[in-house]
């Protein structure tokens, strides 16, 4: 019941979604049919089943759902081996980002189960018992899995994310105290999966303004950071209804970060910020 | 968002319809519908305010209604937003104040918001009866 890292599994299930219907509220290109579903492979004894959204953009058809058996002797231990598996032997067109298999690169963050998390690092075993694979929710989806995710990187170049100096460049490093360092302890980590902007109900109704639980992070990090020398200028950009203070400290965000970060955090000390220097 | 006049837009990936309830989502909407049911039972006090000075006769029509099933029901709601919504402001507060964000204090303060504002609700009814000596 209290939940103590990010990565801990539900264990009781009270709502497995919000009691509205499937298709609520969604445009007509967006509307998930059902699709078709797989055979068990010949011989499994233990199998899973995933329901895993679809999408073709050549075939001019609505998103839908399919179903697959995985043969759970047969694949390793994390959904994201499940879905190389269905790749593998069942269906080759199911198309996933996937890159490092260890949870820090950020490629194959999914919506799992109602949550977002990284394929690779979620166990096949925390699931239910139909699963439910879906993209990261609120994205525009170039393919099955695969969201764009332009507007996310725009929204990080935005808040500028590089150091931002006047004093001219010293012969070797700037330096910086271990207290210093200390401080972007829990803000540099971030790998930029966007699960905790894709999982923020602000960021779904105003995600074209709203800036978003990630670029907040980095933004809250290069403000922390004591080499940076623009932070009148980062907390002046920053100080718009839109892009902080749509933030309604909802904490989705926190939940789901699958690198146990904590944005909600970081936009509450952005907030501090800016009230401290009122004064 | 690339789309080309020529081709269908991109298909939206769902995202209230999918998404796992959890109690951070769910005591943030409620924390926002407490307060709309409160705005809503505010205009209730003011009828109850404008009946009562207008005399004895429309004050016992509002009371009866009040005394009925259904204004019961609606009674028992207005006490119970009142303090979820208060303990969810005070939660805000210290949130503003910068306290209580690792997931541990959400999940801890989050559950005390639920638990002490059902107990407060039963308290205060039980205490109402008592006090006013309930007849039927």
């Amino acid at each position: 019941m209290i939940t103590r890292s990010s990565d801990e599994v539900p264990r009781v299930t009270l709502l497995k979604r919000f009691p509205i219907p499937k298709n609520f509220g969604v445009s007509t290109e967006s509307r998930i049919e059902p699709g078709r579903t797989w055979p068990a492979p010949k011989g499994a004894v233990r199998t899973k089943r995933l329901e895993v959204y679809r999408y073709d953009p050549d075939s001019g058809e609505n998103p839908r759902i399919d179903s697959y058996e995985v043969d759970l002797d047969d694949c390793g231990p994390m959904v994201l081996d499940a879905l190389i598996w269905i790749k593998n032997r069942v269906d080759s067109t199911l198309t996933f980002r996937r890159s490092c298999r260890e949870g820090v690169c950020g490629s194959c963050a999914m919506n799992i189960d109602g949550t977002n998390w990284l394929a690779c690092t979620r166990f096949i075993s925390d699931l239910a018992t139909s699963a439910a694979i879906y993209p990261l929710a609120n994205m525009r989806i170039i393919k099955d899995l695969v969201p764009d995710q332009t507007h996310l990187f725009a929204q990080h170049r935005l808040i500028e994310p590089w150091l931002r100096v006047k004093t001219p460049d010293p012969e070797r490093e700037r330096l910086q105290s271990l207290e210093d360092r200390r401080k972007l302890d829990g803000l540099y980590e971030c790998i930029l999966c966007f699960c905790c902007t894709s999982g923020c109900p602000s960021h779904w109704w105003n995600g074209d303004r709203f800036l978003g639980p990630a670029v907040l992070l980095q933004a809250n990090r290069w403000l922390v950071d004591s080499r940076d020398e623009a932070t009148g200028e980062r907390l002046d950009d920053l100080e718009d209804p839109f892009r902080l203070y749509r933030c309604h400290t909802i904490l989705n965000c926190t939940r789901t970060c699958p690198k146990g970060l904590n944005p909600g955090k970081a936009i509450a000390e952005i907030k501090k910020m800016l009230i401290e220097r009122r004064s | 968002m690339i789309t080309v006049s020529s081709r269908r837009p991109r298909p939206l990936s769902p995202n209230i319809q999918i998404y796992r309830p959890q109690l951070t989502s769910v005591l943030s909407i409620a924390n926002r519908i407490t307060g709309l049911a409160l705005s809503v039972y505010a205009v209730g006090l003011v009828i109850l305010l404008v009946a009562a000075a207008a005399g004895p006769g429309s004050y016992a029509t509002l009371h009866s209604f009040i005394r009925s099933w259904v204004g019961q029901v609606l009674l028992f709601g207005c006490t119970f937003c009142f303090f979820l919504h208060f303990c969810g402001g005070i939660r805000h507060l210290a949130w503003d104040a910068g306290y209580g964000f690792s997931l541990r204090a959400i999940y801890t303060s989050g559950w005390a918001v639920v638990a002490v504002s059902m107990a407060l609700t039963v308290v205060t009814w039980v205490a109402g009866i008592v006090l006013a000596g309930y007849s039927r």
